[in-house]
């Protein structure tokens, strides 16, 4: 007797999962947005019902997933391009904001004290500019007293959405970066120490003398780093804000003929900062029925989600940017 | 049916289920193999062998991929590793079996056996957070000071002490592997006949002489057996070392400067890994790893054969 309700309850919960799914939505990829999409489908849930089950695999398991149809929407911190989206018949949208924020240890210098231009960084990062006090530093920093000593340059070990966002930002900037290095998730670093993760480039940007790195803008901010004011392309030295951030989402040329294809770098715009990048959503197109109940839960998320996205430090697409990926939806079929 | 009947059929079942659970593991290896030399196949026709053995670049970028500075990596962390542990994990052995008074004895059996129980994670964030900075600002400028000013081998300790770096990642290593090894030493050291280190007092020798002439020689075989268990752990250990190494694709000559294993590029790069020639180079790695733990087991196996010959 005992044992059999022990059989049944079991074969209950093996098939459960089976007749909840109706109600639930599978994601997976993108490790930088999930704080925020999980905290939305936490809420979604207590609203709605709907169940959204978001796994962080990382940016290209998400992309392979969702090639192959095993989810029902897959996330990227890096947009794919408009050729593979053809060839894997993928509908793709910018769901959450984030950037990438310079950071520096230096002693005497506080937060938003430094200036530097995207040039400048990429030869920090190339290994060229070897101390502090040179003049290609010293020129932008009238005034501000650099040490003579060597710089040491901290990066992501392992491969990242903010590593792809920064080199991109650098081969914008720099001719010699992009022939030299060029952007990926992960590149062949002329120079410096690896970190793995936000927390591992933060400690020891916060440990090592002299050093510089670069840490999501939610990171920079939770751990009070020292960050560094950069010149975006309209000339002006910008601070990493909610403001800045939303700036270059609002003044970039989004297209939704190429999947929002588009790197957030060097924006225009007056309060534009230089470095962001919005992390995607790819839908398979043929599946209209499960794409109609994911674009459910954006809206959703587009329309009570701003206050949640910024508490967690990230940032929320301008009204115009949602917009237009409505008309995308609708364009496509889903409504 | 009589009873002798359902005694031959019970025992045909019996073999022929332990023959499958047996054949389970083969199947899983051999099917791990394929699946790693097809998944591979790209980046073999692409690099070839020995050219992706001797190319130290690895840029995903430009996709020009090569294993020779992960395999450098990995094998310097190991052999170091080693040589830091081995000394230690025969002391250990040596006092728990012949010189630790018993009330200790319990107490630190369990000490060692909690040791290896910890997940490789947590030495992970302890090297970090804890190791990396006694050894950027303490250890690393002390060895520089002694042994870096001694020629030829202070190379070996040139460059920024920062604490990522090959002698930490080899030290987190190295704490990993000694209770596998001092565990194993000490149950080998336990086997030796209390005859025969009995007569050897008997004959006169001293407590060191019965270590040395007796108790050693007796479990050579047990002791090197621990010691190839333990550096296959070391050459398969990821996520300790990942934090504390720096995935630097160099072929490092200071001890104090990062690089890469193998496990550590799969475990920081797999995730991530977009273009195929970058996943299937990822892959081609792996396989490289499996063989050489195959190889190293091989070799250990045949050696302990011989020894049990002569």
């Amino acid at each position: 007797m005992k044992l059999k309700t022990i059989f049944f309850s079991l074969l209950l919960l093996a098939i459960s999962p089976a007749l909840m799914a109706g109600n639930t939505i599978n994601g997976a990829g993108a490790t930088f947005p999930y704080p925020v999409y999980s905290a939305w489908a936490f809420n979604y849930f207590r609203t709605t019902g709907v169940r959204v089950n978001y796994q962080s695999i990382g940016s290209g398991g998400g992309v392979r997933q969702i090639k192959n149809r095993t989810v029902d929407f897959g996330a990227s911190d890096a947009p794919v391009k408009p050729a593979e989206l053809k060839a894997g018949n993928l509908l793709q949208f910018p769901a959450i904001i984030g950037g990438v924020v310079p950071v520096v240890n230096v002693k005497g210098l506080s937060a938003g004290r430094l200036k530097l231009t995207g040039e400048a960084l990429a030869e920090i990062f190339l290994g060229e500019i070897k101390k502090w006090n040179d003049p290609r530093i010293e020129a932008l920093n009238k005034g501000l007293n650099l040490p003579d000593s060597e710089i040491t340059v901290v990066h992501r070990s392992d491969g990242s959405g903010t590593t792809a966002i920064f080199t991109t930002y650098l081969s914008a900037c720099s001719g010699d970066w992009s022939r030299k290095v060029g952007t990926g998730k992960s590149v062949n670093w002329p120079v410096g120490i690896g970190g793995k993760g936000n927390e591992g480039v933060a400690n020891y940007v916060k440990r090592v003398k002299n050093s510089i790195g670069y840490v999501e803008f939610a990171y920079a901010k939770q751990s009070r780093m020292c960050y560094v004011k950069l010149k975006n392309k309209s000339g002006r030295f910008v601070e990493p804000s909610f403001e800045s951030f939303k700036d270059a989402a609002a003044g970039a040329r989004w297209n939704p003929d190429t999947g929002y294809y588009l790197w957030l770098v060097d924006a225009p715009g007056d309060g534009s900062w230089p470095i962001a990048g919005a992390s995607f959503i790819l839908l398979g197109k043929e599946k209209s029925a499960v794409n109609r109940k994911v674009v459910d839960f954006f809206e959703w998320a587009f329309k009570n989600g701003d206050e949640t996205a910024r508490k967690l430090i990230y940032v929320p697409l301008p009204e115009s940017l949602k917009r237009s990926i409505r008309d995308y939806w609708k364009k496509n079929g889903i409504d | 049916m009589s009873n002798q009947n359902v005694t031959d059929y019970k025992d045909k079942l019996f073999r022929v289920v332990t023959f499958g659970a047996a054949l389970v593991v083969l199947v899983v290896i051999v099917g791990i193999f394929a699946s790693l030399v097809e998944q591979s196949l790209p980046a073999i026709r692409k690099f070839g062998f020995f050219r992706f053995l001797t190319t130290p670049t690895w840029d995903p970028v430009h996709e020009v991929f090569g294993a020779a500075s992960s395999l450098y990596g990995t094998i310097v962390t190991t052999v170091l590793a080693m040589i830091i542990a081995i000394p230690v994990s025969i002391g250990i052995a040596i006092f728990m079996t012949e010189l630790c008074p018993n009330f200790l004895k319990g107490a630190m059996g369990t000490a060692i056996e909690l040791l290896a129980a910890i997940p490789s994670i947590i030495y992970g964030m302890w090297g970090l957070f804890t190791l990396a900075p006694i050894m950027g600002n303490t250890v690393e400028p002390f060895l520089q000071h002694t042994i870096g000013k001694v020629p030829y081998l202070g190379s070996l300790f040139s460059g920024t002490p920062l604490g990522i770096d090959i002698l930490t990642a080899s030290t987190v290593l190295s704490i990993m592997i000694i209770p596998f090894m001092a565990s194993i030493a000490r149950d080998t050291f336990t086997l030796t006949p209390q005859v025969l280190r009995e007569s050897a007092y008997g004959i006169g020798a001293t407590r060191w002489e019965v270590i040395r002439n007796v108790v050693l020689p007796y479990s050579k075989g047990g002791v090197f057996g621990g010691m190839v268990i333990a550096m296959g752990r070391a050459l398969g250990e990821t996520m300790a070392v990942a934090f504390v190494l720096g995935n630097k694709h160099q072929i490092a000559h200071s001890l104090l400067d990062a690089s890469a294993t193998i496990t550590v590029t799969l475990a920081n790069e797999f995730t991530e890994a977009d273009s195929n020639m970058y996943m299937a180079s990822l892959f081609y790695l792996a396989l490289i790893l499996f063989v050489m733990s195959f190889l190293t087991l091989a070799a250990a196996k045949f050696i302990l054969k011989e020894r049990a010959k002569s």
